[in-house]
This record gives structure tokens, sequence and C-alpha cells, in this order.
């Protein structure tokens, strides 16, 4: 049984293509077979974070229009089994997406056998963030403890809950999972960031994981290597957390709690 | 945190506990306008409400409200109909 799983904010800059692709990896390391397709056509970027960059030669606009197989334009990761990329393309216009080929692309990838299609939406709520939302089973609401992103993300899963095929055809609702990323626990301590709690009390949603704001993220996107391969780093490891949830597992929230500093160490430290 | 700032208060509130009770208002509107994204049937449904009640009592069109409220667990469907005063025109269809 496949299943379409977006990976969406409202808001840029959050997260989403560094979340699509340490999600997708997770679950292809969990022995799912798995493609993670990037719906920001025009500006692909998820070809950079996944290292496959100068593999690319067909894109998804391409197998829509007919101009290349599927089989042709998908990209087998190396490091990675039974992880595949479907880049976006980078030069022709935004209406090359259309509803109907999409459609016919998840059908071609569910005959192949994929057990999870991840779409990582680009930023905002136009065209190309709705057609990545549109078939979807499952979403991943990407936010940040931050005003504007939280607005944004209720603004999406609005959307999500009215716009989407599920919606439309009347079937049950899009399974939506709320992943707080850049969470930076000392600046909840001091009462300047947005808490876990403040989020979910706000939203409303299930909560899949909280990744900690880490060097580990900016690090792997030099690399071109999904954060979650690097598994004794922070992200990585809340990263992996997250896919064991997705899987049904139950595993405890970490990485939420600051350590707690001593006298000394308060009086002394300088930030 | 240095040696001074443990004798400064803090100039404000938590900045935290403001920006959490903008968003609480402003979503709150942002989801009782619609904006929030009301199922996609529903003014079609309302249509035919509206019409299935008119079979049988005359009511103005801002006779019928329809709400839909989002809780934490579940959504509320909200039908409200003021039916007209008594001997005022029942039973029209006849």
């Amino acid at each position: 049984m496949s299943k379409v799983l977006v990976v969406t904010s409202g808001k840029g800059g959050v997260g989403k293509t560094t979340t699509s692709a340490a999600i997708s990896s997770g679950l292809a390391m969990a022995g799912k077979k798995t493609v993670v397709i990037d719906f920001d056509v025009g500006l692909r970027n998820l070809d950079l974070i996944m290292g496959v960059e100068r593999r690319v030669v067909y894109d998804i606009v391409n197998v829509i229009q007919g101009e290349a197989g599927l089989n042709q334009a998908l990209i087998r990761h190396k490091e990675v089994d039974n992880l595949y990329v479907l880049p976006a393309s980078q030069t022709k216009d935004k209406d090359a997406l259309t509803e109907e080929g999409v459609g016919e692309v998840l059908d071609k990838l569910k005959e192949e056998g994929f057990d999870y299609v991840v779409c990582d939406s680009p930023a905002g709520i136009e065209r190309g963030a709705q057609l990545a939302m549109y078939y979807a089973d499952e979403a991943i609401v990407v936010s940040n403890p931050e005003i504007s992103s939280v607005r944004d993300s209720d603004r999406m899963l609005g959307i999500l809950a009215s716009k989407s095929r599920r919606a439309k055809d009347g079937e049950t609702a899009i399974r939506e999972h709320l992943l707080i990323t850049r969470y930076a626990p000392a600046r909840v301590g001091t009462g300047d960031m947005l808490s876990v709690e403040d989020m979910l009390e706000i939203l409303a949603v299930p909560l899949l994981g909280v990744i900690p704001e880490s060097g580990a993220v900016l690090q792997a996107s030099n690399a071109g290597r999904p954060v979650i391969l690097d598994e004794n780093t922070d992200a990585g490891q809340a990263y992996a957390d997250a896919v064991a949830r997705l899987l049904g597992e139950d595993r405890p929230m970490r990485f939420i709690e600051t350590e707690k500093k001593s006298l000394l160490g308060r009086l002394f430290s300088r930030s | 945190m240095g040696l001074l700032d443990i004798f400064r208060s803090r100039p404000q509130g938590p900045s935290a506990k403001m920006a959490k009770e903008r968003l609480q208002i402003l979503i709150a509107h942002e989801r009782a306008t619609g904006q929030h994204g009301a199922p996609h049937y529903l003014p079609a449904m309302q249509q035919e409400i509206l019409e299935v009640i008119r079979k049988y009592v005359h009511v103005e069109d801002d006779a019928v409200k329809f709400e839909v409220e989002h809780n934490e667990q579940f959504e509320l469907f909200e039908l409200n109909i003021t039916l007209p005063e008594k001997g005022e025109a029942s039973r029209q269809a006849d």
C-alpha cells in the first residue's frame, strides 16, 4: 500500500527541503521503497540537499510532458538503498505542472511499487504548493517556533482540510503531523521563544517531532548529505525519532529541555 | 546571563508570551471568518438544506445560519434556523 506524504509549511525557509530529505532517507533506511519529489519548479534545491545535483538529467516536467520515461528521470541515491529522487524542472514555466500530470506520475510510482512518495512542497500557497499537497494521504506541517511561521502553518492546515483531493472526494481527511524545527530550548527557557506546548495549543495537530536548532543541518546541506545520516548529531537523531513515530513507534521527545547550568556557570557565562 | 544581568530587571515580560497571545487572537479570527478553509461543499450543502426547509416553511435567507467551529478534537457544524412566527404561512408548498 503506497502512501503519498507531503512536507509543507506555507512560509519559506523553515526547513521543508531539509525535512523532506531527512524523512525520505529515514523511510528508505527503514526498508521502505521511497521516492522524494521536488515540486519547486524553477527553484529546485532538493537535488543539492540530497547530493545528486550532478546526476540530474530529466525532471518531473519532462516526465509529465512525455519527453522522458519515469525511470529515466528517477535518480537512485548512492548511499541509501531504496531511495530515489525526482527533481523539479529548473527552466520551464510553473504552469508545466498540472493536476492530471502529477496524478499520472504518482500512479506510475505506485505501480513501480513505491511504499512512500514524499512531496517536497515549495513555499507559499500557489500552484506548486497546491499540487504538492493535492494527492496527499499524510501531511507533515513544518513550523518554526516563530509567530509568522505558526500563522502560516495554520493557514496551510486549513488548505489541507479544504482543497486536497481527499477533501474534495469526501474521503477521510489527510492525516496531519506537526514537525517543529529550529527549536532552541534555552530561548524557550528565558521566555523568548514559543514552547512546544504553546505551538500545540495553538495549532492542535499531533506532534511528530521536535528538531533542535543545530549546526549539523547546515553542515549536512554543505555536504549534500541528508542530516539523518549523521547519526551522532542531535538533529540527525531527532529526525530518526520522527521517522520511527511516522512508522508507528512510540518514542519520547528528546532535545526539548535545556541543560541546567550551575550557578557558577550562570554567573560567568557571557551569552 | 552575565553577573550584571542578575541585578537588571527585564524591560518587558517574556516576548514568547506576547507572541502566543497575538497568535491566539489572530488565528481564532482567521478561522472564524472562514479563511481557515471551511469544507468546500459547505455552500452547496447550505443551499440544499435551505431548499428542503422551504418545502415546509417559508424562511428568509438570513434566517438560516451556518457555522463551522474547529475544536482540538473535532469540527462542529452548527445549523441555526429561526422559524417564522406562528400563523405566518406554514407549509407553503401545499
